[in-house]
C-alpha cells in the first residue's frame, strides 16, 4: 500500500504553513481536534457568502439550495460509515451528545431499577458520566470491563459482565489515552447473544481507519465531525432504524414535530424527530468536503499511514532513558496513532510547556480519562502525543527533540 | 512563553523545594487543588503580631506549581498579613521573573492563592474577588 503523500497533504491545511519564532508548527494533538484544510473551510465560507438561508422552511431558492447541501451531507457521512441511509443520522454537536441523546432518549425508556449497564476502564468522560448520571437516575448498577496489564480489555472481565445480561454495552472503539482498538464487532455479537444493545463511542476511530456500523452490527455509533477534518459543533449519531424509531425525542421545538395542537403534537420522522430548531447548517454543509477528502485518501491507507508512524515514534521514544510509553504492543493490527508517555520526575504540563517552546503541539493531562489515567495507570496525567494524514517522520523527531530539552531542564538522566 | 520559564532557578526549587512539609501546628493553612495540571497544594502559616513568622506547603504538582511555591514560601516569611492581603498575580510575575502565560497561570498562582485564602480564614473574613479569581 503505497503512503500518503504528506507534502501534498500539508498544502491543503492552512495552519501548517505557520510558524512561530521560525520553528514551523508541529500539530502532534489531533486526538483533541483535527486541522482543518482548504476545502472545508472554504465550504462553510461558500455558504455564508453564497446562499446562507435557514433549512426546510424557504420556498427560495437560495433556502433549497442550504437544505438539499445539509441534506447531502448526511448522505455522504451514511455512505462513509456503511448506514443504510441518512435516515440513521442524526446530527448533534458532539459525540459526547450523542452519547447523551442515547442515555436521556433510549436510557429513560429501557433502563429500569436493578438494570445492569456495562462499559469499559478505558472510557473517556464522555461515555463514562452519561451511564453514571442513568445509573443514579435509574438506581441502574454500573459495571465495568477491566483493562488488561497489556493495555486491552480484559476477555474474562468482558464475559463476566455480560453474563449479567447488561440492557447496554457502551465502549469505545478506539481509547484516546491507549491507542488501544477494540474488537466492537465480536464484542458486539456477543452482546447482542445476550440481548443488549451496543453503542460504540467511535470519536477516534471514524477519523482514523475504515468503519463501517452495519459489519460491526451495534445499535449505535457516535462521533465528532471536528476530529475528522470536519467543524466542531457537529457529531453524528447513527442509531439503526429501529432504535432511532422507538426512541423519544428528548428536545422539542420546531422542525421536530408534524402537527402541533393545543396540547398534543405528532413527531417528525427520524432523523429530524432528534433535531429541533435551527440546525448547525454550516457544519452539516462543512461534513461532506471532509468525509471526500478522506475518502480520496482511503481509510486504509489512513490506518496504515498512522500505524507506521506510531511504530516509528515508539521505537524513537524507547530508545530514550527514563521515558514511559503506555498502551498496547505494538505490530497487532490494534494500536491507533496515539502514544501516551511520561518523562521520570517531570510532571507532563512541563513537558507540554517546553515542548510548546519548539511550536510542538501535544497534550498533557487526564484526557477527559481519569479514572484510566489515575487509577489504572497511577499517574497524575500523561503526555500524548497523536497522529493524522498531515503528520510525518520529520514530526516526530521534532518531538523527540523537545524531550531531549525537557531531560536536560529537568536533569533527568 | 520563552524558554526562560524553566529558569535554572525555578527548576532547582522544583527539584529541592524550601519549607515543603506539613505544620501541625500552624494557625491557619488553606489547600487548592488546580484542576489542569492536578497541582495540590497546601500552605501552612503562623502568625504573630500580624505578620508572618514561620510558613510552609505541601503536596505535588508540576514544576511551576511546585518551583513557585517553593520561591513564595521563601519570600513570605516576616511580612504583615495586611500586606499579604493585597499581593496580586504580579507579585508573582516578579518572584519567578517572567508571566507563566494563561495556560500555565493557574500553576504559578496556586500557592499564592492558598497562602491568600490561609491568610483570610485567619482573620475571620470571606476572601475577596481578587483571591478567588487567582
Amino acid at each position: 500500500m503505497a503512503r500518503l503523500n504528506v507534502d501534498d497533504i500539508k498544502k491543503d491545511f492552512p495552519i501548517l504553513q505557520s510558524s512561530k519564532e521560525g520553528r514551523r508548527l508541529v500539530y502532534l494533538d489531533s486526538a483533541a481536534t483535527s486541522q482543518k484544510p482548504n476545502q472545508v473551510i472554504d465550504a462553510i465560507s461558500d455558504y455564508y457568502r453564497n446562499y446562507n438561508a435557514n433549512i426546510h422552511r424557504g420556498i427560495y431558492n437560495i433556502a433549497e439550495e442550504a437544505t438539499e447541501a445539509y441534506e447531502n451531507s448526511k448522505k455522504d457521512v451514511a455512505k462513509f460509515i456503511g448506514a443504510d441511509s441518512y435516515d440513521e443520522i442524526v446530527y448533534v454537536r458532539n459525540t459526547t451528545e450523542a452519547i447523551n441523546l442515547v442515555a436521556l432518549s433510549w436510557g429513560d425508556k429501557n433502563i429500569a431499577e436493578g438494570d445492569h449497564i456495562l462499559i469499559s476502564e478505558m472510557e473517556h468522560h464522555s461515555n463514562l458520566v452519561p451511564w453514571i448520571l442513568l445509573a443514579k437516575k435509574k438506581k441502574a448498577k454500573l459495571d465495568y470491563i477491566k483493562v488488561g496489564n497489556d493495555y486491552r480489555l480484559d476477555r474474562q472481565s468482558l464475559s463476566e459482565g455480560l453474563e449479567k445480561d447488561p440492557k447496554i454495552v457502551a465502549i469505545t472503539h478506539s481509547s484516546n489515552v491507549l491507542g488501544t482498538i477494540n474488537d466492537v464487532k465480536s464484542i458486539t455479537n456477543e452482546a447482542h447473544r445476550h440481548g443488549s444493545k451496543v453503542l460504540v463511542d467511535g470519536a477516534q476511530s471514524v477519523p482514523h481507519m475504515p468503519v463501517n456500523v452495519k459489519e460491526i452490527g451495534c445499535d449505535f455509533y457516535a462521533f465528532s465531525g471536528h476530529k475528522m477534518l470536519g467543524p466542531t459543533g457537529i457529531g453524528t449519531l447513527y442509531g439503526s432504524r429501529e432504535e432511532l424509531n422507538n426512541m423519544p425525542p428528548i428536545i422539542g421545538g420546531g422542525d421536530m414535530i408534524k402537527t402541533v395542537e393545543f396540547y398534543s403534537c405528532t413527531w417528525n420522522d427520524i432523523p429530524w424527530k432528534f433535531e429541533a430548531g435551527t440546525s448547525n447548517i454550516e457544519g452539516g454543509i462543512g461534513m461532506t468536503p471532509a468525509v471526500k477528502y478522506l475518502e480520496n485518501l482511503g481509510m486504509d491507507r489512513v490506518f496504515e499511514h498512522e500505524a507506521e508512524l506510531t511504530k516509528y515514534a515508539i521505537g524513537e521514544l524507547s530508545k530514550i532513558d527514563n521515558v514511559e510509553t503506555f498502551g498496547p504492543e505494538i505490530g497487532k493490527g490494534d494500536h491507533a496513532g496515539v502514544v501516551s508517555f511520561n518523562i521520570k520526575g517531570v510532571h507532563p504540563h512541563d513537558v507540554a510547556s517546553i515542548f510548546d517552546n519548539y511550536n510542538v503541539a501535544i497534550r498533557a493531562g487526564h484526557h477527559c480519562a481519569m479514572p484510566l489515567v489515575t487509577q489504572l495507570l497511577k499517574q497524575s496525567a500523561v503526555a500524548r502525543m497523536s497522529f493524522y494524514i498531515y503528520n510525518d517522520e520529520s514530526d516526530i523527531d521534532k518531538a523527540v527533540e523537545a524531550i531531549k530539552e525537557v531531560k536536560r531542564i529537568f536533569k533527568v538522566k | 512563553m520563552g524558554l526562560d520559564l524553566y529558569a535554572e532557578d525555578l527548576v532547582a526549587n522544583y527539584e529541592h523545594p524550601h519549607n515543603k512539609k506539613s505544620m501541625p501546628d500552624s494557625d491557619s493553612k488553606s489547600h487548592e487543588y488546580n484542576t489542569t495540571c492536578g497541582d495540590d497544594i497546601t500552605v501552612y502559616i503562623k502568625v504573630k503580631d500580624g505578620k508572618i513568622t514561620d510558613i510552609s506547603f505541601d503536596g505535588s504538582g508540576c514544576a511551576i506549581s511546585v518551583g513557585t511555591a517553593s520561591k513564595l514560601t521563601d519570600a513570605i516569611k516576616g511580612k504583615s498579613i495586611d500586606e499579604i492581603e493585597k499581593l496580586g498575580f504580579d507579585y508573582i510575575v516578579d518572584l519567578i521573573g517572567i508571566d507563566p502565560g494563561p495556560a500555565r497561570a493557574k500553576c504559578a498562582s496556586i500557592s499564592l492563592k492558598a497562602l491568600k485564602k490561609a491568610v483570610f480564614i485567619y482573620e475571620h473574613k470571606k476572601p475577596d474577588n481578587e483571591t478567588e479569581k487567582l
